[in-house]
């Protein structure tokens, strides 16, 4: 199934580009239902359906909707299915995309619920790579915040269906949970920890960076120590091979430095465009345009 | 021990259901878990660390309720070698062991604070079982998060 997604973004990826026009979904309407602030996964969401020939209805501000007044989720969802083709959500809880899924009478799009999961973003990441290097027998190094980035989790978890040599790059306070780290030896993969940015990026196709976070430390000195030992530079991309790409999720702080833009490894504005043809298949399939 | 103390202890029922072998000191939570409070109406006898053959266990006597299949299943999150026992006229007309359900619903609480089935939503906790070799493990059907030890403490 993964692989099918990924296929059909792959057709829909001119019409992402907008060189070719598309109404496959017209006359259908998304909503999108943020309870949380997200730019991108929201944009794009709504650049995938417009792209599509197809319309949105956003929920607009929650401070003046009914969840302020004390709505239920489950009623919410009752009444927005009632309204549109799909729904998009993204929620402040765990499992409020499955327990949208028992309300609903359309399909509901998971876009992060809470530190749960955000589906969609692992299935741009996977067309990144997919796309910029290649799945099968990948070596791919994660770096930064390995705690509590729900990203890279997924992402691995998804990484495992293919196989990867996967490296993993944080400071000790940031490791990757335990747990996971045996769940995806368990599931084959090869994983090893290090402390070293120069020695991680040597060996890999793609090194995967995420944002550490500040208040992650207790203070600002801690923070700038770490920061700056996980920061990538143009400098240190010289012991790198020379196809290596880069990822992010985005946005970034001080881990990416901008001189880092304009080498071929830089690979993060093309996996956030991916975004879009990756969504756009989502809607396409769960809406019964595309098969 | 006397005979005649002893039967003090165990005195049979008419009618109802017998739960034997409870893991020691899991009766009160086996009440829990059916539902028994102290409004109930019925006659209820409860017995902590009786000793047992195979080391000590707990009783529960439930007079005039047959227990039915699922409810009893539901005991084996807590005490997985519990048996059942359904008396008839005095006789035990029915005895089994209890089965480990594969999904429970609405008696234990998600462990994490931020699931949504700790909201106020119009929905009951709902949890995969699994029983592994290092025992019973419950996975949130919302949230995924795994309750592997002291499930009792986690009973709603």
């Amino acid at each position: 199934m993964i692989d099918h997604i990924l296929d059909t973004a792959e057709q829909l990826e001119d019409i992402a580009r907008n060189k070719e026009q598309s109404d496959i979904l017209a006359g259908k309407i998304l909503a999108v239902l943020f309870f949380e602030p997200s730019t991108r996964t929201r944009m794009s969401f709504e650049t995938a359906i417009m792209r599509l020939g197809g319309n949105v209805l956003n929920l607009g501000s929650v401070d003046i909707s009914s969840i302020a007044k004390g709505e239920s989720l489950a009623d919410t969802i009752r009444v927005v299915a009632g309204y549109s083709n799909a729904i998009v959500l993204r929620h402040p809880m765990e499992g409020a995309a499955k327990l949208a899924s028992e309300f609903s009478s359309v399909p509901i799009l998971n876009a992060g619920d809470g530190a749960g999961h955000h589906p969609t973003q692992t299935f741009l990441d996977l067309y990144t790579i997919r796309r910029e290097s290649h799945l099968e027998g990948l070596k791919i190094a994660l770096a930064g915040d390995l705690k509590y980035g729900r990203t890279v989790h997924s992402l691995c978890y998804a990484l495992s269906h293919y196989g990867a040599d996967i490296t993993l790059v944080s400071p000790e306070e940031l490791r990757m949970p335990q747990e996971i780290i045996n769940d995806l030896k368990n599931r084959g993969l090869n994983v090893t920890e290090t402390d070293s940015m120069e020695s991680a990026i040597k060996d890999v196709d793609v090194l995967y960076m995420t944002r550490v976070q500040k208040e992650r430390f207790p203070d600002d000195a801690e923070y700038q120590k770490v920061a700056n030992r996980l920061k990538i530079t143009p400098e240190l991309l010289e012991s790198a091979r020379s196809e290596m790409k880069i990822m992010h999720p985005l946005p970034r702080t001080t881990e990416i430095d901008p001189g880092v833009d304009a080498t071929p490894h830089a690979c993060y504005f093309q996996q956030s465009f991916y975004g879009v043809p990756v969504r756009m298949a989502l809607l396409a399939l769960v809406m019964g345009a595309m098969e | 021990m006397s005979a005649s103390k002893k039967e003090i202890r165990v005195q049979p029922i008419e009618n109802g259901t017998v739960i034997d072998h409870i893991t020691a000191g899991q009766a009160l939570n086996v009440l829990k878990i059916l539902g028994i409070s102290g409004v109930s109406s019925g006659v209820v006898s409860v017995l902590i660390n009786a000793p047992g053959e195979a080391g000590n266990k707990d009783v529960v006597k439930i007079e005039g309720r047959e227990l039915e299949a699922d409810e009893a299943d539901r005991i084996s999150l807590i005490a997985p070698n519990a048996t059942i026992n359904i008396i008839r006229d005095f006789e035990v007309q029915e005895k089994k062991n209890v089965e480990i359900p594969r999904h429970v619903e609405g008696i234990v609480k998600c462990i994490n604070s931020n699931c949504i089935s700790n909201s106020n939503e119009p929905v009951a906790s709902k949890f995969e079982v699994r029983n592994l070799k290092s025992g019973i493990e419950l996975r949130c059907d919302y949230c995924e998060r795994v309750i592997s030890e002291n499930i009792a403490e986690h009973l709603l």
